[in-house]
C-alpha cells in the first residue's frame, strides 16, 4: 500500500512539472523579451563576448554566443538552430548552395594572424615571404640558416632547430594564414593549399590559439601563427612580415586596418590578405556574421527577426567598433560599414525589408 | 494488484535494457556516420597515411593514428609492467596487512582517480621540460612523452586489479608451500604467480584498453602531427586525440572519416576488453 502511495505521489509530481512547464511557455511568448542565439568562430570571441554582454545589458535582449568554431557556426545556421552564425572564412558558392536559402555576410571587425616565436634575446625578427614559406614547408630547419641571417643582418640568430607549431583543430586563423601563404607562393598553393585545417608538411599541432601560444612560450626555438588579438593581449614576441610592397611591417591596429583600405565588393566577401597598401600588415582578414536573407524560417517570430537585424546594425557602428579596438581588433573602415548597412537593408521577413528606408 | 517484487523486477529489467539500447544505438549511429567515408575510401581508409582536409584534394586515412595509438599504448604498458607488478606484489603479498601496504594501496587508488587533464597539465609543465633537458628532442612533445604519461595513468589500474588477484590466491596453498620449506621467493614464483597469472595478465589488458582510449593528456603531449612517427621521440597523433582536435570544424567527408575512426577505436577497445573478460573467466 505504501509503495502505491509513493508511486502515486511521484506520478502526480511529474505531471505537475509538465503542466507548469507548458504554462510558462505560453506566458513567455507574450511577455518575455526576445532572446537571440548565435554560434561560430572563436577568432573574434573576446570581441563578441564583450559586445554581446554590453548589448544585453543595454537592451535586455538576451544574447548568447557559442564559440564552437567557424565550421560549427555554419553547420548551426544550416540546421537553423541559431539566429545567426559567425565565420572567419566567407562561404564559397558551393557552401552557400548547400544551405536551403540565400544568406548574407556582415563583416564585424578585422583581425590578423601574427607569426609568434620564442628565441631568447632575439627581438624584432623579420621574415621575408620566402623565409616564411621555407620555414613552414620545412626547408629552413635551423634558426641560423643563411637565408634568415640575410633577412636579419643585425640579429644574432642561434644554432638551434626550428620547431614549427600549427593548429591541430580546424580554424579560421589557419584559413587566413594559409590563404596568405597560397597568395605569395604557387608551390604552397599547389602542395598545401588553403583551408581551415591542412596537411602540414612539418611541425606539430596544438589546440586553439591558447594551445599554440602556450607551446611557443614553453618551447625555445618555436615558431607558429596565432590570432593577433591573442598575441597582443598576451604580449608574445612576433615577427615583422614582408608585405606586397616589400616593406617589413609589424602587426598593429593601424597596420591591420590599413589592409582594408582597398575596394570592398558589395557582398563584402573578400580576403584581405596580401593587401596592396604599402603600410598594411599582410596577414589580415575580416570576420563575418552570417544570417538568412529571409528571416522567416523555422517558426521565428517577426520580433526575433527585427531584433537580429537591429543587433547587427549596432555591432558595425561606432560604439561596438570601439569595443573591438579595446580587445585588439581593428575597426571596420567606413566603406565596409556602409556596404554592410546596404546588405542589412536587403534582409527581409516575408518579403518585407526589416529596415525601413 | 501491483506487487513490490514485480515492480522492482520491471525497473531493473528496464534499466538493463536501456544499457543494451544505448550501446547498440551508439554502434548503429557510428556505423551510419561512417558510410560516406567507407564508400569513398573503402578498406584503403585503414591503410592510407593521408590526412588531407584541403578542399578539392580531400583524402583521409587512419593508419597514422592507429600506429600512434598502438605505439603510445605499448610504450605505456612496457613502462607500466615492472612498476605495477612490483607494487602489486608489495601490497598484495610481501607487506600484506601492514600499514605501509595499505598506505601505498590508498595512494594507488588516489592516482586512479585523478582526472586526465591534471596528468596532461603536469606532463606539459613538468615532464616535457625534462624530455627537452635530457636532449631527446627539441620540443619535448612526441609519442614517447605521451606513452610515459599514459604509463603513469594506467599503473594504478593494473596495480589494483593485480593486487586483488594476488590476494585471491588461497592461503592453504601458500602455507602448504612454506611448510614444505619453500622460501618466500619460491612461494611468489611457484605458488602465487601460477595461480594469479591470468588475472594479472588481464589487469594489463584492461590497462592497455584504457591507454588506447585516453584522450586529453595525450593530446597535450603527443604533438598532434598527422603523420606516422619516424622515431620514439617524433611527434604523432592518436585516434582519440585526433577526434578531440578536429570534430569542431569538421563536416561532410571529414566528419564521416572522424566517425569512422571513432568506430575503429570502439571496435579495438571492445576487442581488447573482450579478451580481458575471456581471460578473467579462465581463473
Amino acid at each position: 500500500m505504501k509503495r502505491i502511495a509513493i508511486l502515486l505521489v511521484i506520478v502526480m509530481f511529474l505531471s505537475a512539472c509538465k503542466n507548469s512547464k507548458s504554462d510558462n511557455k505560453s506566458e513567455n511568448e507574450n511577455t518575455k523579451p526576445v532572446s537571440l542565439t548565435a554560434a561560430g568562430a572563436t577568432f573574434p570571441l573576446p570581441f563578441y563576448n564583450m559586445a554581446f554582454e554590453t548589448y544585453t545589458k543595454n537592451t535586455e535582449i538576451l544574447l548568447t554566443y557559442g564559440g564552437i568554431g567557424s565550421g560549427g557556426g555554419i553547420r548551426s545556421l544550416k540546421d537553423k538552430v541559431v539566429d545567426f552564425g559567425a565565420t572567419d572564412a566567407f562561404l564559397n558558392q558551393k557552401e552557400e548552395a548547400e544551405l536551403t536559402a540565400p544568406i548574407v555576410h556582415i563583416p564585424t571587425c578585422i583581425g590578423a594572424v601574427v607569426i609568434a616565436y620564442n628565441l631568447t634575446g632575439v627581438e624584432g625578427l623579420k621574415l621575408s615571404n620566402q623565409n616564411l614559406i621555407d620555414i613552414f614547408m620545412g626547408k629552413i630547419t635551423k634558426w641560423n640558416d643563411a637565408q634568415l641571417k640575410a633577412t636579419n643582418p643585425g640579429l644574432k640568430l642561434p644554432d638551434m632547430n626550428i620547431s614549427v607549431v600549427h593548429r591541430s583543430d580546424g580554424s579560421g586563423t589557419t584559413y587566413i594564414f594559409s590563404d596568405y601563404m597560397s597568395k605569395i607562393n604557387a608551390n604552397w598553393e599547389q602542395s598545401v593549399g588553403r583551408g581551415k585545417s591542412l596537411q602540414w608538411p612539418v611541425g606539430m599541432g596544438a589546440k586553439g590559439n591558447p594551445g599554440v601560444a602556450g607551446t611557443i612560450q614553453q618551447t625555445v626555438g618555436a615558431i607558429g601563427y596565432i590570432g593577433s588579438e591573442f598575441a597582443f593581449a598576451q604580449k608574445i614576441a612576433f615577427a615583422q612580415i614582408e608585405n606586397s610592397a616589400g616593406k617589413y611591417i609589424a602587426p598593429s591596429l593601424e597596420s591591420i586596418s590599413a589592409s582594408a583600405q582597398g575596394e570592398i565588393p558589395s557582398d563584402t566577401k573578400v580576403m584581405l590578405t596580401n593587401s596592396s597598401d604599402p603600410n598594411a600588415y599582410p596577414i589580415s582578414g575580416f570576420t563575418w556574421l552570417i544570417l538568412y536573407k529571409d528571416q522567416n524560417y523555422g517558426g521565428r517570430s517577426k520580433a526575433q527577426a527585427e531584433e537580429t537585424v537591429k543587433f547587427l546594425s549596432w555591432i558595425i557602428e561606432k560604439e561596438a567598433q570601439t569595443m573591438a579596438q579595446q580587445v585588439n581588433y581593428a575597426a571596420l573602415p567606413e566603406k565596409a560599414v556602409e556596404t554592410a548597412k546596404e546588405i542589412l537593408k536587403t534582409v527581409v521577413y516575408n518579403g518585407e525589408p526589416l529596415i525601413k528606408k | 494488484m501491483l506487487n513490490g517484487e514485480k515492480i522492482t523486477k520491471t525497473i531493473l529489467f528496464l534499466a538493463s535494457l536501456s544499457i543494451i539500447l544505448i550501446a547498440s544505438g551508439m554502434v548503429l549511429s557510428l556505423m551510419e556516420g561512417t558510410i560516406p567515408a567507407f564508400n569513398k575510401f573503402g578498406l584503403k581508409f585503414i591503410t592510407s597515411t593521408d590526412w588531407n582536409p584541403t578542399e578539392g584534394k580531400e583524402s583521409y586515412g587512419a593508419l597514422p593514428f592507429i600506429v600512434g595509438t598502438v605505439v603510445t599504448s605499448v610504450i605505456a604498458i612496457i613502462i607500466c609492467l615492472p612498476l605495477a607488478f612490483s607494487t602489486s606484489l608489495f601490497i598484495g603479498e610481501i607487506y600484506r596487512g601492514k600499514k605501509i601496504a595499505s598506505f601505498i594501496g590508498t595512494m594507488v587508488d588516489m592516482l586512479a582517480g585523478i582526472p586526465s587533464i591534471v596528468y596532461g597539465l603536469w606532463g606539459f609543465y613538468v615532464l616535457r621540460p625534462w624530455i627537452v633537458e635530457m636532449g631527446f628532442n627539441d620540443q619535448g612533445y612526441g609519442v614517447f612523452t605521451a606513452g610515459l604519461i599514459l604509463a603513469i595513468m594506467v599503473i594504478p589500474y593494473a596495480t589494483s586489479i593485480s593486487v586483488e588477484m594476488i590476494k585471491m590466491v588461497q592461503n592453504d596453498l601458500k602455507e602448504a608451500a612454506y611448510s614444505l620449506g619453500a622460501t618466500r621467493k619460491d612461494v611468489v614464483f611457484n605458488v602465487i604467480l601460477p595461480n594469479a597469472r591470468s588475472g594479472i595478465f588481464t589487469s594489463y589488458i584492461l590497462a592497455f584498453g584504457r591507454a588506447l582510449g585516453e584522450t586529453m593528456a595525450v593530446t597535450m603531449l603527443i604533438g598532434n602531427s598527422n603523420i606516422i612517427p619516424k622515431s620514439l621521440f617524433d611527434t604523432g597523433n592518436t585516434m582519440a586525440s585526433l577526434i578531440a582536435n578536429q570534430f569542431g570544424e569538421a563536416d561532410g567527408l571529414k566528419l564521416s572519416s572522424l566517425v569512422a575512426i571513432a568506430l575503429l577505436l570502439f571496435v579495438i577497445t571492445g576487442l581488447i576488453n573482450g579478451l580481458g573478460k575471456m581471460l578473467i573467466k579462465k581463473i
